[in-house]
C-alpha cells in the first residue's frame, strides 16, 4: 500500500526537527544480518536483511563462449526479481522498470569496481571462459532494497566456490565443486543510496521514508574510488548538494563496511 | 586542472572542447514538436505526441500529467547490429531520460493527460542519451508545452587521469592508465542536476571537477538549443 501523503508530510516535519521515526540518525542503517550459503545448490549465495527489508542472491556459473572484444575473460550478468511475494505492490509478469533499474545499479557496481577478477576464468583463450550469473530475489520489501542488494551481491560472491570442471567431456559437473573460491579482489563495494527528503539526507530509508522521498543518489565505492553512480527519481539536486553527497559517500562506506565485515569472511 | 597542450585526444579536440553540435526543430512533420540534436557523429532525433488522453485509463494520474519517454537506437546506428526492440538498456535510459526532464515540463497543467517524447539514435558515436535528452527538450518546447527552464546534457569522460568534456566512442574504449571513466549529467539553465550518472573510476575531488566542466558544457549547449528554437521562430514569421 502506498503510503498517504499525511505520513510523507509527517516524515518531512519530523526530519526537519532531526528525528526519523525508528529514532535512528540520519546516516544510520537498520540492522544487518547475512547468512552465507542460503541457497546450497548455487555456487555462492546470501540471505541478507536490513531491518524488515531481506533479500537472497545467489551466484551461478556455467561455461561459454567469451566475447570477441574480450578472449581470455569471463562474463558478468545480474538480473533481479521484485517478486509479488514481497510486497503487494509488486506484479508478476515482464521484469518492471524497478527491477530492470536495480539489477543494472548492481552489474555496475561490481563490474566498473572490477571486484570479480574476471580474467582469471579464462579456461581456453577464445574458447571457454566462465560466465558468471548474479540473481538477487526480494524476499519482504520494506524499503532500501537496492542496497541490501548490493551487500547480498557481494556476500555471495566472497561465499561462492567454483564447479568442478571434467576436462575429458569438458563439460561442467553441476553439483559438484572444487575447494577453489571464486577469484575476487580484497577491496570490497558496496553501494549506499542517499534519499533526499525536504532538505535532508538519510540512508537505509524505510519504505514509508522512500515513498516519501524526492530524489536518491546510488554510490557504488570501496574506500574513497567511485565506480559507480545514478541518480533516480525527479526532483533537482544542486551542485552544492551533489558535493555534499560524494562527501558523505566516503564516510558512508567506512560505517557500512564495518557493521558487516565480520560476516563477509 | 587542463593540461591542455600536453593531452592528446583522438581527435585533436581541447580537453574542454565538444565535438561540432547541430540542432534543428521541426524535423518531423506530424509531430506536435521535433527536433534534431547532435554531437559530431551521434545524431539524435526527438519526436513529441501530446498532451493527449493517457490510455489505458486506469493509468491515468488525475492530479497531474504524465510525461512518457521512450529511447530506441537503430540497429544499424552501431557497428555490430543491435537486435530491434527494447532491451534492458535501453528501458533504463528512457526511465533515466524522464527524470533529467520531467522538472522543467509543467506537467500539473495536464492532469490525465500524457506527453510522449519518442527519440531515436540514428547514427552513435557514444554520448547517445545526451544527445537524446537535447533532442528531446528542443521538441517539447518546439511542441509549445509550457516549460519551467530548458536542460541540458553532455558526458564528461576520465581518460587515465585526464578529464574531458564530450565522450567520442574511441574514448569510451580508452584502455590507457585507468581506462575511461563516463559521466552523463543533465542540468537545467539555472544549473541544477536533473541527471547523473557514473562508471568507472574517480575519487571525490576530480569528481566534483568533472560535475562543474559540466556546467560550462551545458551552458554552451543551451545556447545551441536556443538558437534552434529562434530560428524555426523567425522562419514562420516571415
Amino acid at each position: 500500500m502506498e503510503t498517504p501523503r499525511i505520513n510523507q508530510d509527517r516524515i518531512r516535519k519530523y526530519l526537519e526537527q532531526g528525528k526519523r521515526f525508528d529514532g535512528r540518525k540520519f546516516d544510520e542503517f537498520r540492522e544487518i544480518t547475512i547468512e552465507t550459503g542460503a541457497s546450497k545448490k548455487a555456487e555462492g549465495s546470501a540471505r541478507v536483511k536490513i531491518g524488515n527489508t531481506e533479500v537472497i542472491v545467489g551466484v551461478k556459473m556455467d561455461l561459454a563462449t567469451p566475447y570477441p572484444d574480450s578472449p581470455d575473460k569471463g562474463n558478468l550478468m545480474v538480473t533481479a526479481e521484485l517478486l509479488p511475494l514481497s510486497s503487494d505492490r509488486f506484479e508478476s509478469g515482464p521484469p518492471s522498470i524497478e527491477s530492470i533499474e536495480l539489477a543494472r545499479i548492481i552489474d555496475r557496481m561490481i563490474r566498473e569496481s572490477k571486484f570479480i577478477e574476471l580474467d582469471k576464468l579464462c579456461i581456453k583463450e577464445g574458447e571457454k571462459v566462465w560466465n558468471i550469473f548474479i540473481d538477487i530475489y526480494s524476499i519482504n520489501a520494506d524499503g532500501n532494497l537496492l542496497d541490501a542488494a548490493g551487500i547480498g551481491t557481494v556476500a555471495a560472491l566472497k561465499n561462492a566456490k567454483i564447479p568442478k570442471y571434467d576436462k575429458e567431456t569438458e563439460k561442467v559437473v553441476f553439483g559438484e565443486w572444487t575447494n577453489e573460491k571464486l577469484p575476487v579482489k580484497k577491496e570490497t563495494p558496496l553501494s549506499i543510496t542517499f534519499h533526499k527528503i525536504g532538505n535532508h539526507f538519510i540512508v537505509d530509508p524505510t519504505q514509508e521514508e522512500e515513498d516519501a522521498s524526492e530524489t536518491r543518489v546510488t554510490i557504488g565505492s570501496s574506500d574513497g574510488v567511485i565506480s559507480s553512480m545514478q541518480k533516480g527519481n525527479h526532483v533537482p539536486l544542486s551542485v552544492e548538494e551533489l558535493d555534499h553527497i560524494f562527501d558523505m559517500s566516503e564516510k558512508a562506506w567506512k560505517y557500512l563496511i564495518s557493521k558487516i565485515e565480520k560476516h563477509l569472511k | 586542472m587542463a593540461k591542455k597542450d600536453s593531452f592528446e585526444r583522438p581527435d585533436g579536440r581541447a580537453v574542454d572542447e565538444t565535438r561540432k553540435m547541430s540542432a534543428k526543430v521541426g524535423v518531423v512533420e506530424n509531430a506536435d514538436g521535433s527536433a534534431m540534436f547532435s554531437f559530431g557523429d551521434t545524431v539524435a532525433i526527438a519526436a513529441v505526441y501530446g498532451p493527449r488522453k493517457m490510455h489505458p485509463q486506469h493509468m491515468q494520474d488525475m492530479e497531474k500529467g504524465t510525461l512518457r519517454y521512450n529511447y530506441n537506437m537503430f540497429s544499424f546506428s552501431v557497428t555490430e547490429r543491435i537486435r530491434p526492440g527494447p532491451s534492458r538498456r535501453s528501458q533504463e535510459i528512457s526511465k533515466i531520460s524522464q527524470w533529467a526532464i520531467e522538472p522543467v515540463v509543467m506537467i500539473d497543467k495536464f492532469p490525465g493527460n500524457v506527453i510522449d517524447v519518442y527519440v531515436s539514435i540514428i547514427q552513435a558515436n557514444a554520448s547517445t542519451r545526451c544527445a537524446g535528452i537535447n533532442a528531446a527538450a528542443l521538441a517539447l518546447a518546439h511542441a509549445g508545452i509550457p516549460m519551467k527552464d530548458m536542460v541540458s546534457s553532455v558526458s564528461i569522460g576520465k581518460l587515465d587521469k585526464q578529464l574531458v568534456v564530450d565522450l567520442s566512442k574511441a574514448e569510451e574504449d580508452w584502455e590507457e592508465g585507468e581506462g575511461a571513466t563516463d559521466i552523463p549529467i543533465t542540468m537545467t539553465g539555472d544549473g541544477k542536476i536533473t541527471h547523473i550518472q557514473l562508471d568507472g573510476k574517480i575519487e571525490t575531488k576530480q569528481l566534483k571537477e568533472a560535475v562543474r566542466l559540466a556546467r560550462k558544457a551545458c551552458k554552451d549547449i543551451y545556447e545551441i538549443q536556443k538558437k534552434a528554437l529562434k530560428e524555426s521562430v523567425d522562419l514562420k514569421e516571415k
